[in-house]
């Protein structure tokens, strides 16, 4: 019993959100990563990409609320998700055109690529700020749990609960679905080859008549979409904060850079290895291992290793260790 | 028009624009403008040594800066004598067996066979960091139980605050060491993302490790390098000097203050710009410089780039922790809190590449002109906006929100700028020669 009691314990408090962080990580990391494979520049703005995305999304479930629309037991916010990735696309599409458009056809450097990045995600910031200030927003609704702890306890008789938030179990199946599709458009479609061909050896791809241009749209659309939904199942399962937004811009790239910038599978993989260290590393373990152990063993303190406000150190000695080891990441990425 | 009278004439445009603040809205403002101009001058520089000279990306300054702030408490604040007697020297003892552990590990790297390597780099760091917390939990918990509203914390040196500055740029360069050494060997993007969390990890630090700094309760009423305002107001002589200016007591001290501070940054400022002129025409200089536009074909003529990388990135960091040091200093305070890498990361950025990377001048000018733009977009802000919403109804909820706005509209414009100079000037204002 007790090691079943362990067992759940370590599903509810390390697995379950590890799995729904590192998915939320992952489909975050796939847009970097795209961005980096094909127009080659660490995209700085993704953050903030994200958060326009939702604060559209959130914007429209509010209104969609307001006229009583909902999905029942689902959030309103999955009706409002296509609308926030038109709003991204739209924004995004905008922004190429005006700015990365000139640099591209000038072939500058990639680090001044990144430079005007930090442009972007400087007027992106200031514009989500402006629509929606700096505060809270909590817009998930519908039914809160799959799964409440306590119905789990009463169901098995276990001392433990596993508790399973609806947002977590959406989070995933969406990232599913996200990724299959992803995978399916950039292994199956023409578009999707012709993209691949373009980030693995550009002028060979301009030779066989691939139209750079179009390859780029295509691009930012998926990172558009990317972006949103990744952000909205962030918001979902915790809330909408820019700065927050802005802030998650670290741990993703340490996915990207980890699995292989550049390379999607890498990416997903690199969103749960960070997302485990993170939980891992930052999680008290004193509750599963008074379950594990022999009553001698059992731990005193609180066997936690770092406190959770250095969860982002967790993420950068990560990647940090992957940089110096294994520069193209656990998969292979590429290297501009 | 030559690049002299284009700098003469730029740095005359900053003149006017800080002259008829004080003019237009006050001369405190007018100062405390000038104030932080010149500590964004400062970071600029030591910016502008490492992108401008060297091309390394880095956006970590917010972390250097951070412990300039640190070295500050460090040096100037009292120590708490009680805090060492309970716990002192364990922090002290942990912290060198953290240290003694990751040096273990890292022979162990260099000298263990590689069979046995990874295991015996485990083994090490694994009994390291349990006898490093076993050693270091209680010391902090003694301290931090020693009066935690007040002090909490092992305190200072007791040295004067001047001190610190220096004292905040060898803290950086000490940290900028450790990074350069296991970063600096990365690609660009890879160093931009590895320095960006490197900062994050040390405001981690900074807010977490209560007897080091305080943490998030802050450190206040650090001493001052200049006498307090009510004392100035106390002291009959001044009183009367101010008197013969035609100025009341309370805001002659408050100006006698800024003033120094003026004079204090001003030094340093002059004594770095002519450091880093020194450094851009020497040999070394060129040798940079040569290095960054060509790093293969410098190589090829015998430079020793990661050394001459690491040396750059190092006097850049520790230029950056003396104005730091310097910030922190003229707050009076140290608020770990406060440190968002927007503000004093990515807005040094700007500054560097408005007013012109590899340019001493340059980034000199761009530290104010930035400065001058982030403080003043926001009273320019609210009059555009009355302007826009002088026709809408008093109580209409869209009126209110654009007024609401008007503090993020600096974000925009910063934005905008950084965007338009990289697009019609991308070698910035004063471009490099």
């Amino acid at each position: 019993m007790d090691v079943l009691n362990g067992l759940v314990a370590l599903a509810n408090f390390v697995l379950v959100p590890a799995i729904a962080y590192g998915s939320q990580l992952a489909l975050g990391a796939l847009g970097v990563t795209l961005v980096y494979g094909i127009l080659r520049f660490s995209n700085f703005a993704h953050g903030d990409s994200m958060a326009f995305g939702t604060l559209v999304v959130v914007l429209f479930t509010a209104l969609f609320q307001s006229m009583g629309i909902s999905l029942g037991p689902l959030p309103t916010a999955l009706l409002a998700i296509p609308f926030g990735i038109a709003g991204a696309a739209l924004l995004i599409l905008g922004t190429d055109r005006l700015v990365y458009r000139f640099y591209r056809a000038q072939r500058v450097k990639p680090v001044i690529l990144v430079i005007v990045s930090i442009g972007v995600m400087f007027v992106y910031e200031g514009l989500i700020r402006f629509i929606i200030g700096t505060g809270e927003q909590r817009f998930a609704d519908g039914e809160r749990f799959i799964i409440s702890a306590r119905e789990f306890k009463q169901m098995t008789g276990l001392r433990e609960g596993l508790a399973l938030k609806t947002t977590q179990g959406l989070t995933v199946v969406t990232a599913v679905i996200v990724v299959a599709l992803l995978f399916w458009f950039l292994n199956r479609t023409r578009t999707g080859k012709s993209m691949r061909a373009f980030s693995d050896n550009e002028d060979l791809a301009l030779l066989s008549g691939i139209n750079p241009e179009r390859v780029v749209m295509v691009t930012w659309l998926i990172v558009a979409a990317l972006a949103t939904v990744a952000g909205v199942l962030y918001g979902l399962d915790k809330s909408f904060k820019p700065f927050v937004y802005f802030q998650l811009l670290l741990p993703i790239f340490a996915s990207a850079i980890v699995g292989g910038l550049g390379n999607p599978l890498g990416a997903i993989a690199g969103g749960f290895v960070v997302a485990f260290s993170e939980v891992g590393i930052t999680y008290a373990w004193k509750k599963v291992l008074v379950y594990l152990m022999p009553e001698p063993l059992e731990p005193s303190g609180l066997v936690q290793l770092l406190s959770t406000d250095y969860k982002f150190a967790v993420s950068f000695v990560i990647l940090l260790i992957v940089l110096l080891f294994r520069p193209t990441g656990l998969f292979k990425g590429k290297a501009v | 028009m030559t690049q002299h009278a284009r700098t003469a004439s730029f740095f005359a445009l900053i003149l006017v624009l800080i002259v008829g603040t004080g003019f237009v809205q006050s001369w405190n403002t007018a100062l405390l403008i000038l104030n932080m101009g010149l500590v964004s001058a400062v970071m600029a520089l030591g910016v502008n040594l490492q992108w401008g000279f060297a091309g390394l990306f880095n956006v970590g300054v917010m972390g250097f800066v951070a412990l300039g702030g640190l070295a500050a408490v460090l040096v100037s604040m009292p120590p708490v004598g009680e805090a060492w007697a309970a716990g002192g020297l364990r922090i002290v003892l942990a912290l060198v067996l953290g240290a003694a552990t990751i040096t273990a590990a890292i022979l162990a790297y260099a000298r263990v066979p590689a069979t046995w390597r990874g295991w015996a780099i485990a083994a090490i760091l694994i009994v390291g960091f349990f006898v490093y917390r076993a050693v270091f939990d209680p010391g902090v918990a003694a301290v931090e139980k020693i009066n935690p509203a007040a002090t909490g914390y092992l305190g200072g040196l007791g040295l004067p605050v001047l001190l610190a500055w220096p004292m905040g740029g060898v803290l950086a360069a000490g940290a900028a060491w450790v990074i350069g050494k296991t970063a600096l060997g990365l690609r660009s993007d890879y160093l931009a993302i590895a320095t960006l969390g490197i900062a994050e990890i040390i405001i981690a630090v900074m807010k977490n490790e209560d007897w080091l700094a305080r943490g998030v309760k802050n450190v206040i009423g650090l001493p001052r390098p200049l006498p307090y305002e009510i004392d100035l107001q106390n002291d009959p002589g001044f009183v009367e000097r101010a008197a013969g200016l035609g100025l009341d007591p309370t805001t002659a001290s408050t100006l006698y203050v800024k003033l120094g501070y003026g004079v204090y940054f001003a030094i340093v400022l002059v004594i770095l710009l002519v450091l880093a002129q020194l450094a851009l025409n020497s040999p070394w200089g060129r040798m940079m410089r040569a290095i960054r536009d060509n790093e293969t074909a410098a190589r090829a003529m015998g430079k020793n780039v990661t050394r001459r990388h690491l040396e750059i990135f190092i006097l850049g960091s520790a230029v950056c922790g003396m104005a730091g040091a310097m910030m922190t200093t003229l707050d009076s305070q140290l608020t770990p809190g406060s440190y968002q890498p927007l503000r004093y990361t990515f807005l040094i950025w700007v500054m560097v590449i408005v007013g012109g990377s590899g340019n001493n001048f340059g980034a000199v000018l761009g530290g104010f002109l930035i400065w001058f733009l982030w403080v003043q977009v926001e009273p320019l802000g609210v009059a555009l906006m009355s302007v826009i919403t002088a026709g809408m109804a008093e109580d209409s909820g869209l009126r209110t929100h654009l007024l609401d706005s008007v503090q993020h509209m600096r974000l925009l414009t910063m934005g905008l700028i950084l965007l338009i100079v990289l697009r019609f000037y991308p070698r910035g204002l004063l471009p490099e020669k």
